[in-house]
């Protein structure tokens, strides 16, 4: 005949074709990519607005009080005649404050406001004393807990669509029976593999596309200080979750293939479910707390998000993220294993749930 | 010729298959018929190797079964499912693909047994919105677009209207003809007795009963007669070693213990009368599927 039997690696990307293809044609899919696109768009936008915002207050100087402003920063100075001007400037809202020079004042000059002067402008002028840190790189402030909150969340959000996902597409087989018609086509390993590496193929991309969005815009709103900072750990982040994401992918499929019905799959995902939250919400409770991140970063769910942060506040060494990865990839193969196990042994048991010490079997 | 032997299954204590063989011969129909639970699913997942055996063999022309042949049949699993959400050529064709054929190739067999199917409008729709009929029609579309060898189909006419029917039939037929050995599974059994041309009973994981048609028909055509006369034909009633099933005057319908009783009656009733017909009847397979059934039960 004009056929020959197609090999294990054809039949495992045919399945992975048709899961990648019905996903991108689902519209609920496409709205919710483009909202978080849309928000990590925003996410830089803002910062770089933010921090590109440095030109300051507008505050109007006499002559004689320059040389108080000389070294403030986030001011920014309009030069006045004299007092009177200053305080017309004030009145009419030109600017937000004046600074003129007052022999009366123990600081040798006075703040005029309109009907107060804001804190910033205080802070400004403020003379502060010098501080030295002895641990410079240990607390990274504000940023550090933005940046664990987006590794936790993009973690978070892009495993648990995509597990669902699978899930959802092992039950639909399942239950409309469409699966014995491909499991006498194709084995049943190719098509756990095409699931799993359909899936993991649209979450990569995901995670590509944000890591691009954020690296071209920290480039576009000249964010270079955070980028070089921030460009190592958003690569090993993409590398973790590509394996992370593997192994929940196949522990998913198998969870997915012990129901027999759509409504029956919180059942056994919960667990799983529990599993991608846990590291999300961890590294915002504790992301500066290095004994529960360099835990995470170790444990295979979490390391996705536990490495790539400590990377970041750079407390690990530079073999603790490859040792790490051996761990998550190790994990990665058993879960594969186990998952292809509990898969085949699932597939065609319809009705009541199948009990976990059946699945897994001989 | 497709031929299992010794096949056995258990599930847990559970013997649901018990030393199952029959054969499937290439260019004929083959009947496939049993009660609920009989084992009839059960059989036709080890023959495609959906599902293991615990015993036995599986063989193509002599070959144990491999996985590129069983690539080569066509299937029709008992509950029926296509994705719903996918467009109906589109799943044609992904299902022949799975089965081998390149993208081109698959399209074309597709596009061409779809129409012929009478889907020719729908090819676009989503599975999901076609009537049951169109799912069905689908459905056969899927067992057939890789030009099988062997098609395996369970229970293909459940829930179709007759007409239906009478397509799925001719599809059947036409593929027989073309030399593909069919087995399919039914409860209806008229459709079977009027379709097959052989039969497989099976009750219990048992195989009670296997053969022609017509030979199982002859091996279970009792001693049965119908005698229609001019005459009344009560006399038959005292009559030794006859059994009046059906009477009404001149129409009787009976059994006889012995062949010389029937010559008998048949000679007292010429005497009687003018004898418009006296024939043996020939059981219906829903006779003889309860009358096997039976047997193995007593």
């Amino acid at each position: 005949m004009s056929t020959a039997s197609p090999s294990f690696a054809q039949s495992t990307w045919l399945v992975a074709e048709r899961e990648i293809g019905s996903k991108l044609r689902s519209k609920s899919f496409v709205i919710s990519f483009l909202i978080l696109f849309l928000g990590a768009l925003a996410l830089v936008v803002w910062g770089g607005f933010s921090a590109g915002n440095d030109s300051g207050s507008p505050v109007a100087v006499t002559p004689d009080a320059t040389s108080y402003v000389q070294n403030a920063a986030g001011l920014e100075v309009r030069d006045v005649a004299d007092r009177g001007a200053a305080e017309t400037a004030v009145r009419d809202g030109d600017v937000e404050a004046a600074i003129v020079a007052d022999s009366t004042s123990p600081t040798g000059f006075v703040v005029i406001g309109d009907s107060s002067v804001s804190n910033t402008i205080l802070m400004a002028l403020a003379q502060l004393p010098k501080v030295e840190l002895l641990d410079p790189t240990g607390d990274a402030g504000f940023l550090g807990y933005i940046v664990a909150i987006g590794f936790g969340a993009i973690f978070f959000i892009s495993a648990q669509t995509f597990g669902a996902t699978i899930a959802q597409s092992v039950v639909e087989e399942k239950q409309t029976r469409v699966v014995e018609l491909l499991i006498s086509a194709v084995p049943v390993r190719a098509l756990l593999a095409g699931k799993v590496i359909g899936n993991t193929v649209l979450a990569m991309g995901q995670i590509l596309i944000l890591a691009a969005v954020a690296v071209i815009g920290l480039t576009v709103t000249d964010q270079t200080a955070l980028l070089t900072g921030i460009g190592a750990p958003i690569a090993w982040f993409a590398v973790f979750f590509l394996f992370g994401f593997i192994l929940l992918a196949a522990l998913f499929a198998a969870a997915a293939a012990m129901v027999s019905r759509q409504e029956d799959i919180g059942a056994t995902t919960t667990p799983l479910i529990l599993l991608v939250m846990a590291p999300y919400f961890l590294v915002i409770f504790a992301w500066n707390n290095p004994l529960i991140l360099g835990i995470m970063s170790y444990v295979p769910f979490s390391a996705p998000v536990g490495m790539p942060m400590r990377l970041f506040l750079g407390d690990a060494m530079w073999w603790e993220p490859l040792l790490s990865l051996a761990i998550l990839l190790v994990t990665c193969v058993g879960a594969i294993l186990v998952g292809a196990k509990i898969y085949e042994n699932s597939l065609l048991r319809m009705g009541a749930r199948v009990k976990l010490g059946e699945a897994l079997k001989r | 010729m497709l031929e299992l032997s010794g096949i056995t299954k258990s599930y847990g204590t559970h013997r649901v298959l018990d030393d199952v063989g029959f054969r499937v011969p290439d260019g004929r129909l083959t009947g496939f018929v049993g009660g609920n639970g009989a084992g009839k699913t059960t059989t036709m997942r080890i023959m495609l190797g959906v599902l293991s055996r615990d015993r036995g063999e599986v063989t193509i022309d002599g070959t144990p079964l491999t996985a590129a042949d069983r690539r080569r049949f066509g299937y029709m699993p008992e509950e029926r499912g296509l994705y719903p959400k996918m467009k109906v050529l589109e799943q044609i064709v992904y299902l022949a693909r799975l089965h081998g054929f390149s993208k081109a190739d698959a399209t074309t067999r597709a596009r061409a047994l779809l129409e012929e199917l009478g889907l020719g409008e729908r090819l676009n729709d989503n599975i999901e919105t076609l009537s049951l009929g169109n799912q069905q029609r689908a459905q056969i579309a899927a067992a057939l677009v890789h030009d099988p060898q062997v098609l395996i189909l369970d229970e293909p006419f459940s829930g179709l209207d007759p007409l239906a029917v009478d397509v799925v039939a001719g599809v059947l037929q036409s593929r027989a003809a073309q030399g593909v050995g069919v087995l399919f599974s039914s409860h209806q059994l008229d459709v079977v007795e009027r379709l097959c041309d052989d039969l497989v009973i099976i009750a219990g994981g048992v195989i009670r009963a296997a053969g022609t048609r017509e030979g199982l028909r002859r091996q279970h055509q009792g001693h049965r007669f119908e005698l229609v006369s001019t005459g009344d034909a009560g006399w038959l009633r005292s009559e030794p070693g006859v059994e009046v099933v059906e009477f009404d005057g001149g129409y009787a319908l009976f059994d006889v213990d012995a062949d010389e009783t029937a010559q008998r009656v048949l000679r007292r009733a010429v005497a009687q009368g003018d004898v418009a017909s006296f024939t043996p009847r020939h059981p219906s397979l829903a006779q003889i599927f309860t009358e096997v059934i039976q047997e193995t039960a007593s």
